[in-house]
């Protein structure tokens, strides 16, 4: 069977995580390779690798940073930020990266997304999605939230898998940040549209909020968070061991 | 030493990797004498089967490869590698793999319930078919592997060590004397993948 998928997600600027972390055991919290190699050893089920670098010299630490992981963490890698080009995925797939996310690359040249599963395969093309509800509507929003688009969400993510998108990673605003659980009725939305994996992201607090998430959307594959796991709230072991408890397929 | 056979598929990092993680002394290569002196043969590939099938005949590769599994070499396909092991694909149309296995490679979704996604990816527990072989011998029934596929091995029962279910029970990994293939990732499956590998690389000549 199957199992739901855990993903940490590692915000990684000039080559260094940038959410502050604490962990017992760990010697250098903002090293990606050993928060990495952590996380995997945790039980974590992929992780992606988010680089909110700006200059040309951040991103090449980047790079190499991916490398250094890619070498010594063997689960699947998911890369995200600043990819705009076929050319970025080629930098980041070099370096050991499983799949490549696109958020922004996509809204601003949806030929993106198609050029690079023709020449890599659908399953190696995500699209990240940045979701907020205005006027009733779901909307997607660019420039990691900032900037309302105008395009209605769940066409644009359908849009998107016809061209080539072999995982979804809908992110809502509205819930991101609050703790108070995952967007359950946008990736129910999502997922009635869309036959490839969703990956659930924003509003995880607690264990809870994920075995809510599985029980209640069968349909979704993932579930994506951040600081929690950065700072310890909760534990992936104490995440799958309770999903299992539920009857959850999870990997232990 | 282990040639990682390099015919233009796929990304091979993370194989060479990990194979380096276990202490593997390895080579990437497309060159037939480096294969010849190898004592291990991995065939990696992801990808389109016919795409692959092409690059392997054109280079004369299909051929080494057949003499040098025909020495009884341990040889071990992954994925597309595994699936080119069979005898042929109906991925779009008709296509002749190295025949190294009897059986065939056919979509998923003829066997899998319509509301199962395709591909099928993710993890998913392994479940050991007939006497646990010699591959698993560092792992358990119940461990988890990661996979990414829409097509399966089928018609292989002969040779099938391990399956998944994921809807029906689709081919995992396979074995036929010194040929081995896993249909999921080892590289990519954390210490059960590693230790899969592991078990490969102390395989002697049949």
């Amino acid at each position: 069977m199957i199992t739901k998928r855990i993903i940490p997600c590692l915000d990684v600027r000039d080559g260094r995580v940038v959410k502050g972390v604490n962990f017992e055991g760990l010697r250098d919290v903002s090293s990606p390779v050993d928060l990495a190699k952590f996380y995997s050893d945790c039980g974590a089920d992929e992780l992606v690798f988010y680089d909110i670098t700006a200059s040309s010299d951040g991103r090449k630490l980047f790079t190499e940073i991916l490398c250094e992981t890619a070498r010594k963490v063997f689960i699947p890698l998911t890369v995200g930020g600043g990819i705009n080009t076929v050319a970025d995925f080629d930098r980041v797939l070099k370096c050991g990266a499983d799949k490549v996310s696109v958020n922004s690359g996509a809204i601003k040249n949806p030929a993106l997304i198609y050029d690079a599963a023709k020449l890599y395969g659908d399953q190696c093309v995500v699209l990240s999605v940045d979701v907020k509800r205005v006027g009733g509507e779901f909307r997607v929003f660019a420039k990691g939230g900032r900037e309302d688009t105008g395009m209605e969400a769940i066409s644009w993510i359908k849009r998107c898998v016809d061209n080539g998108a072999g995982e979804i990673v809908v992110n809502s605003i509205d819930t991101d940040g609050v703790k108070g659980g995952f967007d359950i009725e946008m990736l129910n939305a999502v997922c009635d549209m869309v036959s490839v994996p969703v990956i659930a992201s924003g509003g995880a607090g607690k264990i809870s909020d994920f075995i809510e998430l599985f029980k209640k959307l069968p349909k979704v594959d993932a579930g994506l968070a951040a600081s929690i796991f950065h700072f310890g709230e909760v534990q992936i072991k104490d995440l799958k061991n309770e999903m299992k408890k539920a009857g959850i397929p999870a990997r232990i | 030493m282990i040639a990682v056979i390099d015919y233009g598929v796929g990304n091979l990092f993370s194989l060479e990797s990990s194979l380096r993680a276990i202490g593997a002394d390895i080579t990437v290569t497309a060159d037939p004498e480096v294969i010849k002196k190898a004592d291990r043969i991995i065939l990696p590939g992801v990808g389109a089967f016919e795409d692959a099938a092409r690059k392997l005949r054109e280079s004369g590769l299909d051929e080494v490869l057949k003499a040098e599994a025909g020495k009884g070499k341990p040889f071990l396909g992954i994925c597309l590698g595994m699936q080119m092991l069979f005898e042929k694909s109906y991925e779009y149309g008709e296509h002749e793999g190295l025949g190294f296995i009897k059986g065939c490679v056919k979509p998923i979704a003829d066997v899998i319930p319509p509301d199962y996604k395709i591909p099928h990816i993710g993890w998913n527990a392994l479940i050991f078919k007939g006497a646990v072989n010699p591959l698993f011998k560092y792992i358990n029934e119940g461990d988890c592997v990661y996979y990414v596929h829409s097509y399966y091995a089928a018609d292989c029962d002969e040779s099938v060590i391990a399956e998944s279910e994921y809807g029906a029970n689709l081919t995992g990994a396979v074995a036929c004397g010194n040929v081995f293939g896993c249909q999921f990732h080892p590289e990519k499956s954390g210490d059960v993948g590693l230790r899969i590998l592991k078990a490969f690389n102390e395989m002697e000549v049949q």
